[in-house]
């Protein structure tokens, strides 16, 4: 009797879980497919069964960074998101992977002779993933948008404040920008996202006119973007590409060999190393400053003997060897190689590695003995951790006690980045945009994004010579003026750009490097 | 009733101060919505400007009463960091930590249960026996989740890890990769159900009353049902349910372990993106999920041996 | 009551031997654990390196000795901190009960009803974060509530014994009643739940470590380095096998210990 009762409560309680499990697994990422319906983009994917021998003409891309922010690309602040969305989202310009702009939502330009007036005439034909043309009012509407936000989340474009006026008529293919003082970087700043006038579903469903369109994220679990058709370029070769997000070290190994994974971008030469021969690595530059950074308004990083000794204390070249496996390239100042217009290789070394010099500097600065030092690191970047690691050990030889406190991103933004209550920190700084501005701009005294605290006339001098120059050679001898400035003021412990190293599936190809941090996937296909 | 209805609103208050909690404590920890939000852009005017656009510059009451109130109209808020209603981000995750929570627990109730009064009889090899139960309680689960997966995984190839099926398509597939994690989630609360079952019931076979039940010659097997049962049930229940809580906490790490896209990992991230009306969704998800165990608990043995109502057992 | 406790002697044996090389790490370890390029990066265990090196050519035995170290003494002193709290919390509910008791367990509900790790993680938000000492704050906080209601339970179940009331009867002080006449007999509650409480500290540390909110490196604990093992799993598995292994044997050492105490104290062998 009992037992038949216990048997009958077990199968019940079976039951209830598989029902529960079977709901459960039945909605797992798909609340979010509806979306792209709302969003007016038409066709949904039937859910296919897939024969398991010819692979579909798809790819799983590994992240190692959930899209966890607004996905409208005029708010998205992470590099992991613009990384994702360069593939959904174009300017009236965009960037080749030779770090030349060419036209893109916009068929041509014409720049007035006395550089003040950028006419652009639209694509003829060009259409949103939602099937709406493209108009002047969009263009008009996008760059407005950045211009004067009146949305406090929108990122606005400094560069934007220069714009007098923009004449987008309503229908034509035509849109004028009229700027109020040259401004030979202009250009690079209209890689920014034109979207639809009409349309606020942006957060959560973007639409652009990218090779690739959006279709559905399901927080923390995938991003799942298809091929335009109706895109105006090449189309993308891939049918389908779905994003995982796989947050953990350990697993992004496991679903690499496991086969889950057909593609991972910046993974370390120590995860690269453990890969079998199912891949093939491909090695490009992450485009990022790494460096210590220091905190000018704490003592006693003042000091510029100080800080120059700091730089002659850290063996770069050792860092790469240990922490690396010898991949990345060394810099001397903000800038990284792929942008070799504004890159000077002669302030790399200037601070060879010279524990006596360094000793000797400390002692003049008053600190014979060294002193103790706190170097903050936000705990989601390995690289950056191996690298304070390792400097913690080099510090020791000039006698420099270091101590590393690892800190979750979001209070690194707050108290060091915003807060700047910080003595030290290791991270890496990107360029938003392909301008030496977006790199430059942030050390400049009254820079609200100057975490550094760099307080240096000559130095904003060179900066607003720049800025203003009105060629481009002259602007560019500028920029290296200044990077030079930063480099002899020991601004800050600069290490390194880092490698990007990116294991692909073999079979597929076509990955391109661009000088700024993004995964471009319309090259990527299939061999056979 | 009185009693049902006492647990009940006990659960309530209970519940009421987590949500407090939560609440009082994302005002003191450093950074907010705000910072997250505008990441390495932040201006001090542009904060200011956007918290004033999220209500975040609003007394700390305010705020709670006007969370609360969503809460009981059905309305968790939208997320800060995604920018889309809770539920809908959270509908999914809840499904699968449950079905996994659901599924160790079974797996705990289901071997703990027969092992622990199996093992109450005999004496053959007991010290054997504890010395591997000790061990069973001393690998944490993500040590055993990470052998799991190299073994069955990435060896035998029996799931992929880091390949969480879809649930519609592939139903035995996803319920077979939850199991995994549920296996390495209740291995050393297995153990501990097992152990505890196993005291009490030698305890309760010590008492005088079955001895002497025995020695008049009651079948042993009916003694061990009828009396030694009942009493040595009501500790293991509440522990059980107590195991809930364990589980919950414990399902964080595996999930992460795993790549099961559940509520675990995405309570660590929303606290580090400061998604305050994400995190106070999943606290209170969970915190119900817990207080609702041991109320159930409560509830449960207090049938099986209504004594327990008159010591107001809280 | 036949043969001798076994797992007392076990336990203690294996205990005392883990804690004395504990213990000599703190003064001597064969290599410097920081010191990078000890040896070869990725180099298996050999005679040189027992458990062979890590991804920095770091000595992973030194490491290991010196992370068991941090990971104890964070687990000692948040046993520390929740038993000694917990059992005040625990003797003035119990002992005196009424309403200072109902409203203390409500309490205790709620923060057995919050997930642990978000406890731990705002605490250390709230302080500063990175920080060994708040670690040990946040994790003693956690372990506060098992400690009252386990304590709760058995000063309760004392309050109406025969010794305790003929000492209320000679006017004895309720501070002396609970720390001279009641502590003594909770002790064989106490001491198996301070055992576990350690085996738990441990693998919360572990836990916590794992998702990175745990102690910072260079100087790692355990849990931080097997997080960091995880990532190497394939080119060095002996450097999460090895650190794996010493957590389940710290764990499983002092559980014996924790098994051989409460039958030694029940009188079951």
């Amino acid at each position: 009797m009992k037992t038949r009762k216990l048997l009958a409560l077990l199968l019940l309680l079976g039951l209830l879980s598989a029902a529960l499990c079977g709901c459960g697994g039945g909605s797992t990422g798909k609340t979010a497919e509806s979306k792209p319906t709302d969003a007016g983009t038409g066709t949904e994917a039937p859910a296919d069964p897939q024969p398991a021998e010819a692979h579909p003409n798809e790819i799983t891309v590994g992240i190692a960074q959930d899209l966890d922010e607004s996905l409208d690309p005029h708010k998205a602040v992470a590099a992991g998101t613009k990384e994702v969305m360069f593939n959904v989202f174009e300017g009236l310009m965009k960037p080749t992977p030779e770090g030349d702009l060419i036209p893109a939502v916009a068929e041509k330009y014409e720049i007035s002779d006395d550089q003040l007036v950028y006419t652009f005439t639209i694509r003829d034909g060009i259409k949103f993933h939602n099937g709406a043309p493209v108009t002047g009012a969009d263009v008009g509407a996008s760059l407005a948008r950045c211009a004067d936000p009146s949305d406090p989340s929108v990122q606005g474009i400094e560069a934007f404040s220069n714009i007098a006026h923009i004449e987008s008529p309503e229908d034509g293919r035509t849109v004028a920008i009229v700027l109020r003082e040259p401004d030979s970087e202009f250009l690079s700043y209209l890689t920014t996202a034109i979207l639809p006038a009409d349309y606020d579903g942006q957060d959560a469903a973007p639409v652009g006119t990218g090779p690739f369109k959006f279709v559905s994220r399901a927080a923390q679990d995938n991003i799942i973007l298809e091929r335009f058709e109706d895109y105006w370029g090449e189309p993308a070769y891939l049918d389908k590409v779905t994003y995982k997000i796989i947050e953990n070290a350990d697993s992004i190994l496991m679903s690499l060999q496991s086969g889950a994974v057909d593609l991972f971008a910046h993974l370390t030469s120590t995860q690269t190393a453990q890969l079998g021969d199912e891949f093939n690595i491909e090695e490009g530059t992450m485009n990022l400053v790494q460096a210590m950074y220091l905190n000018h308004a704490e003592k006693p990083f003042d000091d510029v003997r100080v800080r120059q000794a700091l730089c002659y204390a850290v063996d770069r070249q050792q860092i790469l060897d240990l922490a690396f496996d010898g991949y990345g390239s060394l810099i001397g100042s903000s800038m990284y190689p792929a942008f070799g217009k504004y890159f000077d290789d002669s302030l790399t070394n200037y601070y060879p590695h010279d524990v006596e010099k360094a000793k000797s500097l400390l002692a003049e600065a008053g600190y014979p003995d060294g002193f103790s030092m706190t170097i903050t690191v936000p705990s989601n970047y390995q690289p950056h951790i191996d690298t304070a690691q390792v400097i913690v050990e080099q510090l020791k030889e000039v006698g420099v006690k270091a101590e590393i406190q690892l800190v979750e991103w979001g209070s690194w933004l707050s108290d060091v980045y915003a807060g700047r209550q910080y003595q030290a920190t290791v991270v890496g700084v990107d360029a938003s945009t392909m301008t030496a501005r977006a790199l430059l701009e942030r050390f400049t005294s009254t820079a609200g994004n100057n975490f550094i605290n760099y307080n240096n006339a000559e130095y904003d001098a060179f900066f607003q010579q720049a800025v203003t120059a009105a060629d481009g050679a002259a602007q560019t001898a500028a920029y290296k003026q200044a990077l030079a400035n930063l480099t002899e003021n020991a601004a800050n412990v600069y290490i390194q750009d880092l490698a990007d190293l990116v294991a692909v599936r073999k079979g597929l190809t076509g990955v391109r490097f661009y000088p700024i941090y993004v995964l471009d996937l319309s090259g990527i296909r299939y061999t056979d | 009733m009185k009693y049902v209805l006492k647990r009940v609103l006990a659960g309530l208050a209970t519940m009421l101060i987590v949500s407090f909690l939560t609440f009082a404590a994302f005002s003191l920890i450093s950074g907010d919505a705000a910072t997250a939000m505008l990441g390495t852009s932040a201006t001090p005017e542009r904060l200011a400007a956007l918290r004033a656009e999220l209500g975040l510059d609003r007394p700390l009451p305010v705020r709670y009463g006007e969370w609360l109130a969503g809460f009981f109209t059905g309305d968790l808020g939208v997320s800060t960091s995604y920018r889309q209603p809770v539920w809908d981000i959270l509908a999914p995750k809840f499904r699968l930590t449950l079905c996994l929570s659901l599924l160790s627990f079974l797996l705990i109730g289901l071997v703990s249960i027969p092992l622990g009064l199996l093992s109450a009889g005999r004496q053959r090899l007991e010290g054997a026996r504890t010395a591997l139960n000790q061990l069973g309680m001393a690998v944490p689960p993500f040590f055993t989740g990470i052998l799991l997966s190299w073994v069955f995984g990435v060896g035998l190839k029996w799931f992929t890890p880091g390949q969480f099926p879809d649930g519609r398509k592939d139903f035995a597939g996803a319920a077979a990769y939850l199991l995994f994690a549920a296996v390495a989630l209740s291995i050393p609360r297995i153990a501990m159900t097992a152990r505890m079952l196993r005291s009490t019931v030698q305890e309760e076979l010590g008492r005088d009353y079955v001895r002497t039940a025995i020695s008049r010659g009651s079948d042993r097997r009916t003694v061990l049902r009828r009396h030694v049962l009942k009493n040595a049930l009501p500790p293991v229940v509440t522990f059980l349910a107590q195991t809930m809580a364990e589980i919950v906490a414990g399902s964080i790490v595996v999930e992460q372990v795993f790549v099961i896209p559940g509520l675990g990992q995405m309570l660590v991230t929303s606290i580090s993106n400061r998604d305050y009306p994400v995190v106070q969704a999943i606290v209170v998800i969970l915190a119900l999920w817990v207080v609702l165990a041991g109320t159930a608990a409560d509830l449960i043995n207090a049938r099986i041996d209504p004594r327990l109502r008159l010591g107001g057992a809280s | 009551m036949r043969k001798r406790n076994g797992f007392l002697t076990a336990g203690l044996v294996l205990t005392c031997l883990l804690a004395a090389l504990i213990l000599l790490g703190f003064f001597w370890t064969p290599w410097d654990p920081n010191a990078m390029a000890a040896g070869p990066k990725f180099d298996g265990p050999s005679l040189a390196h027992w458990m062979g090196t890590d991804n920095f050519g770091r000595d992973i035995f030194s490491r290991v000795l010196k992370g068991a170290g941090a990971t104890a003494s964070i687990a000692l002193a948040t046993l520390a901190i929740g038993a000694v709290c917990g059992c005040l919390i625990g003797a003035l509910t119990g002992y005196f009960g009424g309403p200072v008791d109902e409203g203390l367990m409500r309490l205790n509900d709620a923060l057995t009803a919050f997930p642990s790790i978000l406890l731990a993680l705002v605490v250390i938000s709230i302080l500063e974060p990175g920080k060994k000492r708040n670690v040990i704050i946040a994790l003693g906080l956690v372990f506060i509530p098992s400690f009252a209601r386990v304590t709760r339970t058995a000063f309760a179940s004392l309050r109406d014994v025969n010794y305790v009331k003929s000492a209320r009867l000679l006017g004895a002080s309720s501070a002396r009643i609970l720390a001279v006449h009641m502590l003594p007999n909770i002790l064989p509650v106490l001491l198996p739940a301070l055992t576990i409480g350690f085996n738990n500290a441990v693998l919360a540390e572990a836990s916590m470590s794992f998702l990175g909110i745990g102690v910072t490196p260079p100087d790692a604990s355990l849990g931080y380095m097997l997080s960091e093992a995880q990532g190497m799993l394939f080119a060095a598995p002996w450097y999460a096998g090895g650190t794996g292994l010493v957590i389940v044997l710290l764990v499983f050492s002092v559980g014996l210990l924790g098994e051989g105490l409460r039958r030694r104290d029940k009188g079951v062998l």
